[in-house]
């Protein structure tokens, strides 16, 4: 019975022959992940699924990318928004690989600096930061210097 | 690949290159004129007003014969109109040999150096850095001290948002055993980041909430201006103003070699009466300020 339900739930996303499925990233953010991933650009067959049922998140989404896969520098990017992401690489219908998403060395975009007086906030300038600490993560921005932390995180 | 050396930070650079600009500095106080700059333009940029920093630089260009062209405040910039930083840097690295910048905004000179192909040399930049400040801090430090080991360094007053403090710091630590007693009231007290990075290094330091006579073990007693607009709550400065305050009666038991530095503009933190003390450095320091910026001009520009 509980394994026919866990069938069910997968099918409300259908299954793809080859390519990328993107499993436990948190619903409130499934919209910026597709944004940092460049997927509102692409050409490929894509599905969600969003506000599903989820132990860990609560509310999860679920992207799945026909054709398409990831580089780590490429998926790392979201790690800051979808810590808990989880990849299967899809071959012929079958699970091949299991990646799940590190947080990278150093930031580009994606973040703005916390710091009001920054350059950043007041020229059109990508940010970059360094990753100082991963746990709790904080980012030192490579122009004020100044530490952004966990809390203070803002995406563009 | 462009190989310009800038100075935007003081972790720019090495312990070797500090005590390369301490041998310059020494070699242009004994002869400050000279035309290495002969034919080069130097930009000097001052996005926000600042007359020590700004004159210092200009002598010292002068001194090695470089011609200056800039400006002195942004409204007579073309920023005024609107111009972007990235702009204005554009445009002025195609008429010069290097820039001197100052900017209120944080970030800004690490900025103009990735945009410019000449070299950047940052004259403040917001609350950030300020780094020919603490070079020529520390010029003042050997100079009075005879080395750039050992020492018992006293900073006192905002040690939260004194950019001074923090790159002296950074840098001293680079030096043997140094001792570091920070003297601020909570509100302005050294943050926690640069004593995580004392612990790191195994550096012993100190802090006091009391001005007292433990100011008899410095070597360098480093003040800065406990400024009003830090405090949210008016009463909390009205408590503290006058605590930090350096008198010339509370130097009588310090060691023979301390000195007292200031980075300058002084208010109420140093009583005119420790100004006649021979302990009192802080106007001889403006002027190791010029042999300082000679040398490092020279190193950015390797001309020496």
């Amino acid at each position: 019975m509980q394994d026919d339900q866990k069938k069910k739930l997968k099918l409300k996303v259908s299954a793809i022959k080859e390519g990328t499925v993107i499993d436990h990233i948190p619903a409130k953010n499934l919209f910026k992940v597709i944004s940092i991933l460049g997927l509102d650009n692409i050409e490929n067959q894509i599905t969600f699924g969003t506000n599903l049922e989820s132990h860990k998140l609560g509310a999860k989404a679920i992207i799945k990318v026909t054709d398409k896969f990831f580089e780590d520098d490429e998926i790392n990017k979201i790690a800051l928004i979808a810590p808990h992401a989880k990849l299967n690489i899809i071959r012929d219908y079958e699970v091949v690989e299991k990646k799940v998403v590190e947080i990278p060395d150093s930031i580009s975009g994606i973040v703005k600096c916390f710091n009001p007086k920054c350059i950043t906030n007041n020229e059109q300038i990508t940010t970059r930061f360094k990753v100082v600490a991963k746990d709790l993560i904080s980012l030192k921005c490579n122009y004020c210097e100044k530490i952004t932390n966990s809390n203070q995180i803002r995406m563009y | 690949m462009n190989m310009k050396k800038d100075l935007i930070s003081i972790t720019d650079f090495s312990k070797t290159e500090y005590l390369k600009i301490m041998k310059l500095a020494a070699e242009f106080e004994e002869n400050p004129n000279q035309d290495l700059l002969k034919g080069k333009v130097v930009a000097s940029l001052f996005f926000e007003p600042s007359t020590r920093t700004r004159l210092s630089f200009e002598t010292a260009i002068s001194r090695l014969g470089g011609r200056i062209i800039g400006f002195a405040d942004p409204d007579s910039s073309s920023a005024s109109k609107g111009e972007t930083l990235h702009d204005t840097i554009k445009m002025v690295s195609n008429y010069a040999d290097l820039i001197v910048m100052r900017h209120p905004l944080e970030g800004a000179a690490r900025y103009a150096a990735e945009i410019s192909p000449i070299p950047v040399i940052n004259a403040g930049d917001g609350a950030n850095q300020h780094p020919t400040q603490t070079l020529l801090d520390m010029y003042s430090i050997l100079k009075t001290q005879g080395t750039l080991d050992n020492l018992n360094i006293f900073m006192v007053g905002d040690l939260k948002y004194g950019r001074t403090v923090h790159s002296l710091l950074m840098a001293m630590s680079e030096f043997e055993n140094p001792i570091f007693n920070f003297i601020a009231p909570t509100v302005l007290e050294m943050p926690e980041e640069y004593k995580l990075f004392l612990r790191e290094k195994g550096i012993k330091y100190f802090e006091h909430k009391e001005f007292t006579d433990i100011i008899s073990a410095a070597d360098i007693i480093y003040m800065t201006r406990v400024q009003k607009e830090r405090f949210s709550d008016p009463i909390e400065y009205e408590q503290v103003k006058n605590v930090y305050i350096l008198r010339n009666a509370m130097l009588e038991k310090t060691k023979p070699n301390v000195k007292i530095l200031h980075p300058l503009p002084r208010v109420n933190e140093i009583h005119t009466d420790v100004d006649a003390n021979q302990k009192a450095y802080y106007f001889t320091q403006a002027r190791n300020g010029v042999f300082a910026r000679e040398a490092i001009i020279s190193h950015i520009m390797n001309l020496k």
